[in-house]
Formats: C-alpha cells, structure tokens, sequence
C-alpha cells in the first residue's frame, strides 16, 4: 500500500490510468449508507407572505436612515463635546471619546444589521450546488508544463552547462553577505560583555535615594526599612536610562543576629545594613517588593523570591542565582557610600558570564 | 458582452453597460467576474471566526493609519507639558508624550486608540479560534495543509505586531515587558548578548528600540501580513471552502450560497457588525490606560500587572520554571530557567505547524478531503487537541499567578507548584477524557442511527407492560449522524524485498494510536436489520 501511494502522488504525468489515489487505512465499506440528496427547499417567511416581505424591507430602510443619522450625531458631537481639560477638566475627553463612540458604532452597527437582514430575509434563500473538481491540473496540462520546462532547460543549457549553473547559484548565494555586514552599525563598536560587567558604583560614590538624589545617613536606616537607591553620579551619565538599568539597589536594615553573612563579605554590610542590586537575576525586570518581617524580596513579574537574611539566595521562583551584593561601607560623615562596583555582572544570566 | 445585444432601456443602466464594456476592454476583468462572481460558499456559524479575523484585521489598519498621523516614535528625553496635571513636569520620552497627547489633545484620539487596541486582542482571538476550528473539524487536511502552515505564519505574525504595537508608547509597563523581552535574548546561547545589543542599539534600553519597533510595526509586518493573507485568501478559492456532512453534500461539491449577492451581503453586512462591536467596547471601555502607569523608568514596576492575553502564554511559561536552573558547560552558561520555557513553547508552535503532515502521514490517505469532520468522529484528533489547549491554558493561566493567589487568598508557591504538576498531568487528563467523550458520543450517534430516538411517548401494552415508542430518524437527519470516514490501524505487511522498516513499525504504532479505538458507522444492512428488529 505504501510503496504504492508515493508513486501516485510523487510523478508529474500518471504512468497508468486510471488515476488511482491511495485510501490509506480508511475503510471503504460496500454497504455504506448513501447520500439521500438535498433536502426540499423551504421557504421563507418572507417568501410566503408579501405583507412580511415589505415590512421587513421597510426595517431595512430605517436601519439605513437610522445609520446616516448616527454619522451626522458624530460629527456633530465631535463639536459639541470638544476637548477643553484646562478649563472643563477631564471629563471632556471621557464625553468627547462616548459621543464620537457612540455615534460611529451606531452607525456600523446599524449598516451591518441593514445588510445582514437584507441578505437573509429579501435575496434570494436558495441554495446553490457546484461541483468541485481536483485540486491538481490535468493531465494534459502537466504534460505540457513538463514539456516546457523540458524545452527551457534544452534552450538554456540549464542542465548541461553545469558549470555555469553551479558559479551562477554561487554568486546569487554570496551576494545578500555584505547585507549582513552592513547590519553591523545597528549597535556600537564597543563588544557588549565588557559593558555588562560594569556598572556606575565605585569606592566612595554616594548611595542616594531614587528618584530624589538625596544621600542616605547610616542612622536614618532604621532595622526594618528598605531604600530604594541609585549612585550619586547618575545623572552625570551619557545614556542615564541605561546606566540607571543596570546601577539600580535595595538597600535594607536587618537585626544584625539575624543576618547571615558568608565569611569573605562580612566587610560588605555596615551594622546590618546590606544593599543588594534590584535587577532580577531571571530576565531582568525590578526586584521591588520587600516584605520586612521575611526579609524576603519579591520580584512582581515572575514571582522569584530572595531570601535577604541569607545574601540574596533564591528560595523560589525561575531566577537563576543570587541577587548580586552591592559592597558598602560609611564615609567620614556618616553617609552610605560604595566600597567598590558589583562583582559579578547584575542583571540576567548570559553566555559568556561566567567567562 | 450583453451590451450589443440587449438594449439598455434606463440611464443608469446605459452609464453601468458602458462603464462596464470601457473596464473590460481594458482588464479583461469579466472573466474574474464569471469566474468568482457566483461561487458557492457553505453556511456555518464557525465559519464565520476567520472572518471576525480578516475584518478585524482591516479595523487595525484603518485606525492605525490615523495613530500614525500623530504618534512620534522618538526616544528623546523631553519634560511632560500637557494637558495631564498628575505628569506634569515629568521627564519621558517623545514617543510617550506622543501617545499622552494623542489620548488626551486630539478629539477621537483615545478612541481611535482605544479601536486599535482593542481591535488588536480582537484579531489574535478570532485567529485562534479559527485555527481551532480547522484543527478540530480536520479542515487542514489535503488539500488545505500549505494554507494551513500560512495561516499558522498569520497568527505567529499577528502576535508579533501585537507585542511591537504593545511597546511602542514607551510607558512602565511595555518598557517592563521589553525588559523581559531582553532578559530572555540575552539567555540564548552563543548569540544571545549580542541580538539583545543589536536590537537595542547599545545598552538596554538605549534610545532606539522604539523608533526601529515602529517601523517593524508598520511598516514590515503588515507588509509581510497583508501578502500572507492574499496568500491565505488565494488559496481559500483555489480549494474551495470545506462543508459540514449533510444531505445532498459530498465531497466533490460545495452546497451553498453564491458570492453575488447572498454572500457578499452576507460577508459585507458582517464586516460592519464586527467593526460596530469594536467601536462600541472602545468607546465604553478603557483598555491599556498608559497615563496610569507612567514613563517607563528601570526601577519601579507595579504588582499585579498583566500582559496583552495572547502574550500571556509565554509570560506564564517563564513563571513555571523551577528556581537556580543555570546550567554550565566549559565556563559557559545555559540558563535553563529562560531556555526551557522557550523551548516548549517553540515546540507547541512547532507541533501545531506540522500536525498536518504527521496525521497525513499516519492515514496515508491521500484523497482530497473537503467535507469537515465533527469533531467526535476523529476522536484521537479532537483528544490531541484538548491535550494541546490545555498545555497552551495552563501555561496561560500561571502567567495570573500572582492574580490568583492575592484574589482567592492562595499562596504564591501554591498556586505556582499546582499549575508546574497540571501542565504535564492536565494535558493527560484532557485527552482521556475528551477522547472517552468523543467515543461516547459516537456510540450515541450510532445507537439512534440504528433504533431512533426516545420520543417520550409512553405506550401500555395489551398485556400490561409499558414501552417507551422509539421514533426513526428521517433519512436527512441520520445521514448527518452515518456519513464520516473510518479508519482501521494499519496492518504491518513486508515490503517488495520482503522486509519490514523501522518507519513502517513507526507508522503503524501511531496508526494503532489514533485508531485502535473506533466506533464503525452503521451500514444499510444494519440499519435494516435494526429496523425488523424494532417492529417486533
């Protein structure tokens, strides 16, 4: 059955007719049941009764009037309720967006039912028959498209002169190339892994409130608060957005018993105060949600969870790995300052991270 | 053609016989006309979902041309000074302020807004149910499997002008959604650093992305769509449209009405319904209220937020991976956690692409099929479809994790660790069942095929016992119920060398699969007997 069915289908011209399809496994039953033909019309309300006919071809007319006047409320009311939040206030727009709404649905909903209502009621409900037929050209005309390109290929040389088929393909082949090095100058020249290790915090930048830019006292922390902070120098930044994306940190107070620090970042934290970045180490997104008595913080687009009292670790969630810690420490005048830039890259996992 | 022979009595028809006779002698456009102009297309309700898609479709580009006479794609830093108080004074970008102003300073701005949004969510939708439906009406079969694959390449075409359209107004919550977009490029192996860098021009977020989104947005895609549906639409009246069993259809006819005019009123009245009913939600209903949510900014983020839905399978496919899943090999990392969300949903989109070719495969029938299939009747199908729907569900629903557990006061993990079992136990579940339900409803079919239906009357016998009368089913009525193709698993038989392949064991495994459990229409001689039987 198989070997039989890839020839019918795979061969320009039938070798043998009749033409035979392979059923597959369907089953033809001999006894099968047959089609009893199209039912006998029935006729419509509409077809029966010529005071039903004119009244439904009246509700149509008035479906139409009623459309036009609808078009005409739009327009009008695009005047009458204009506009005007500094003196009416916002209500305008919310009544500016109804009337014009209002207007123009009406009148799409009203040619819609008009049409619709028209075509069943009023046209013609007889159903018509047409007989398909296969998908697939004739016999006849196959044949003589594979004689076409019997003669295309004997005038060209397509197939004989391989050479210069082959180079031709070759050169269609190499010519979109440079497209791809043209492509290039979507993004600077600078390599992209660089950039991503690095971020706006070095020793002794500020830790300062975001958005205000005002600094953080060791003392204004009481246990239990969290900051939500950016470096002192942002703003000096080419692209603020950018480096805002990457430089953004948490900053907490936890009961320093609580605290469970690994031994070679004791010197990180100053007096149970930890900043850790606020980038979510899963596909980025603001790790802003800090449930004080957990010390857990919660990522609001994917759920990850980070346990703070436990440096960051991931308790649930699909991110990947630890928030990254911010190491800080106190400058002579009692401010939060940076003792260095991160030490791993922030933000999502990447090939090339660990290299 | 009538214009030498039959005289035009009126003006108008003089003006329309010479209007006509001046365009064919031109384009020759009489023969399209005799060709297309009464066509047959069948009636059924579901055939109208790719319609709401098409006309949907032709909504987004209507009011998307009047957003593009006002929207600036911009990414330049600029302070708020409009008519909004709550923002004033607050640094954005162009393309947001463009978006505040459209809203907020143009009269039909925020509805035209609110059209385009809304008819967007519309056309994903009604492209889905539309798959849906030739899915599980076996509509997709030859000679229909390359529209198929086209109509796959629409829906996949459509999601991706939903999500660059959803970005473009720069605001919190679609900066936020780039953010993801850029979280996962960067987790692609080997490449995925450096298209995340081409993308954004530089560094997340940069100062290009939206401008180089608009013109994906406009300008690409739709060019890209708009061929594709032609495509799509070429095809369709090449084939010609597949039809439910009924008396007086079979294959090798289309019963039903013609284009000119039942159809084309039909079609044309409809056009206007769906593009009233978009207006009307528009205008009564606020949808993605961007001056709530601000400009977008990298540190804050609201809780509780929600993509576009037919973004939402994707968002909750990444909320099901299981925590620290970074892989590495030779100093390398595979992030896990983001790959193999994407993987699986490569997959679904894979399989949903090339179902066609594999059911083609295992039948091995190779006839032309144009009557469509009640679902029932391919039961293995419609079971691998509910299967299918389920994994997409599950999927879709954990993306509303957070939503469930804050609304029905359920914890996070909870609801998290439930939805990680029901996306490998729902789809096993949903395929029992449905396949069980399909049988059972076969089963039904052939029962009152064969001995009628419980006409309710109840009848006293002389001899006291009471019987329930069973009525026939008219022979219209039972055709509907008797006229389905059946198949039996494949019989594994040698080749012509006397061997049996690895492939063909292949095959006939999933043909036992699909058709190991089958109810056999009822024949004539059955029916006939059953018939003698019941007048006892």
């Amino acid at each position: 059955m198989s070997q039989h069915d890839d020839e019918a289908t795979g061969s320009a011209v039938e070798a043998h007719t009749p033409r035979e399809v392979s059923i597959g496994t369907a089953v033809a039953n001999s006894d099968a049941v047959e089609n009893p033909g199209l039912p006998p019309h029935r006729e419509r309300v509409t077809d029966l009764d010529p005071r039903k006919d004119r009244q439904m071809s009246r509700r149509v007319v008035a479906l139409f009037l009623f459309s036009i006047l609808a078009s005409i409320f739009a327009i009008v009311a695009y005047f009458v309720w204009p506009i005007d939040v500094s003196v009416e206030g916002f209500g305008t727009i919310r009544n500016n967006n109804m009337a014009i709404g209002i207007g123009l649905a009406f009148a799409l909903l009203a040619i819609g039912t008009g049409v619709v209502l028209w075509g069943k009621n009023l046209m013609s409900g007889e159903e018509f028959v047409e007989q398909r037929h296969g998908t697939r050209g004739t016999d006849e005309v196959r044949a003589k498209v594979v004689k076409i390109f019997d003669d295309a290929n004997k005038e060209s040389g397509f197939g004989r002169r391989k050479l210069i088929r082959n180079t031709l393909f070759g050169a269609i082949a190499a010519w979109p190339l440079p497209a791809i090095f043209l492509f290039r100058d979507l993004a600077p020249a600078a390599e992209p892994h660089e950039l991503l290790r690095h971020t706006m915090w070095d020793a002794g930048i500020r830790l300062v409130r975001d958005p205000d830019g005002t600094p953080i006292r060791a003392a204004d922390v009481t246990i239990g608060s969290a900051f939500h902070v950016i470096p002192e120098n942002l703003e000096e930044a080419d692209h603020v957005l950018d480096a805002k994306a990457k430089a953004v940190v948490l900053l907490m107070r936890l009961n320093p018993a609580e605290l469970n620090e690994r031994e070679d970042r004791k010197d990180w934290s100053y007096d149970g105060i930890v900043a850790y970045s606020k980038i979510c180490t899963h596909v980025g997104c603001p790790v802003a949600l800090y449930e004080q008595h957990t010390h857990h913080l919660l990522c609001p687009c994917h759920q990850s969870q980070f346990d703070v009292a436990n440096h960051a670790a991931v308790i649930f969630g699909p991110a990947a790995r630890p928030l990254p810690q911010l190491p800080i420490e106190v400058d002579a005048e009692g401010y939060l300052v940076a003792k260095s830039d991160f030490t791993e890259p922030v933000g999502p996992s990447f090939w090339e991270r660990e290299r | 053609m009538s214009t030498s022979t039959v005289t035009p009595q009126t003006r108008g028809s003089r003006f329309t016989a010479a209007a006509a006779n001046y365009l064919d002698e031109r384009t020759s456009i009489s023969g399209a006309v005799k060709e297309l102009g009464r066509k047959i297309f069948p009636d059924h309700w579901s055939f109208m979902l790719g319609e709401v898609a098409l006309y949907s479709f032709v909504v987004i580009l209507l009011s998307g041309t009047f957003l593009t006479f006002f929207f600036d794609p911009s990414m330049t830093e600029v302070y708020y000074d409009g008519e909004y108080m709550p923002l004033s004074g607050i640094h954005m970008s162009v393309a947001y302020h463009s978006s505040l102003d459209l809203s907020f300073e143009v009269r039909g701005g925020l509805l035209m807004r609110q059209v385009h949004h809304w008819a967007a969510l519309l056309f994903v939708a009604s492209i889905g149910l539309h798959m849906l439906r030739v899915f599980f009406t076996g509509a997709f079969r030859k000679p229909r499997e390359i529209n198929w694959v086209i109509g796959f390449v629409l829906f996949v075409l459509a999601m991706a002008e939903g999500f660059t359209g959803y970005s473009l107004p720069d605001d919190l919550l679609s900066g936020n959604g780039l953010r993801i977009i850029d979280g996962m490029l960067k987790g692609l192996p080997v490449v995925g650093v450096w298209i995340s860098y081409f993308l954004f021009g530089g560094e997340f977020p940069g100062v290009e992305v939206i401008p180089r989104l608009y013109v994906l947005h406009i300008m690409l895609l739709p060019a890209i769509l708009i061929v594709t549906l032609a495509l799509h639409m070429v095809l369709l009246i090449v084939n010609k449209h597949t039809q439910f069993a009924g008396p007086g259809r079979t294959n090798e006819n289309v019963v039903g009405v013609p284009i000119l005019p039942h159809f084309a009123a039909k079609a044309g009245g409809f056009f206007f319904l769906v593009f009233g009913v978009i207006m009307l939600i528009a205008t009564f209903f606020t949808i993605n209220p961007i001056w709530n949510y601000g400009p977008y900014d990298p540190s804050p983020v609201s809780a509780g937020t929600q993509p576009d839905w037919y973004i939402g399978f994707a968002d909750g496919a990444l909320r099901l991976a299981p925590p620290n899943w970074d892989v590495h090999v030779f100093g390398y990392t595979l992030p896990f956690g983001i790959l193999v969300p994407m993987i699986a949903l490569v997959g679904l989109l894979v399989v949903v692409a090339i179902y066609p070719f594999l059911e083609a495969w295992i039948t091995g029938d190779k006839r032309e099929h144009h009557i469509a299939d009640r679902p029932r009747n391919a039961p293995t199908r419609t079971a691998i479809g509910a299967a299918g729907v389920t994994f997409y569900a599950v999927m879709w629903a954990a993306a509303s994790s957070d939503i469930m557990a804050t609304h029905f006061m359920l914890t996070m993990e909870g609801v998290i660790h439930t939805l990680q079992a029901l996306l490998f136990v729902g789809p096993v579940i949903a395929y029992i069942v449905t396949k069980r339900i399909c049988l059972g409803l076969q089963k039904k079919d052939r029962e009152i095929a064969l001995h009628g239906f419980e006409s309710g009357r109840i009848v006293r016998m002389p001899g006291g016992a009471y019987i329930e009368v069973h009525e026939q089913l008219d022979e219209y009525e039972r055709w509907r119920l008797v006229s389905y193709t059946d198949y039996a698993p494949l019989m594994i038989r040698p080749n012509a060398k006397g061997r049996i392949t690895a492939t063909q064991r292949a095959r006939a495994a999933l043909s036992r699969w699909f058709f190991e459990d089958r109810i056999v229409p009822p024949t004539k001689g059955e029916i006939e007997h059953a018939k003698e039987h019941g007048h006892h």
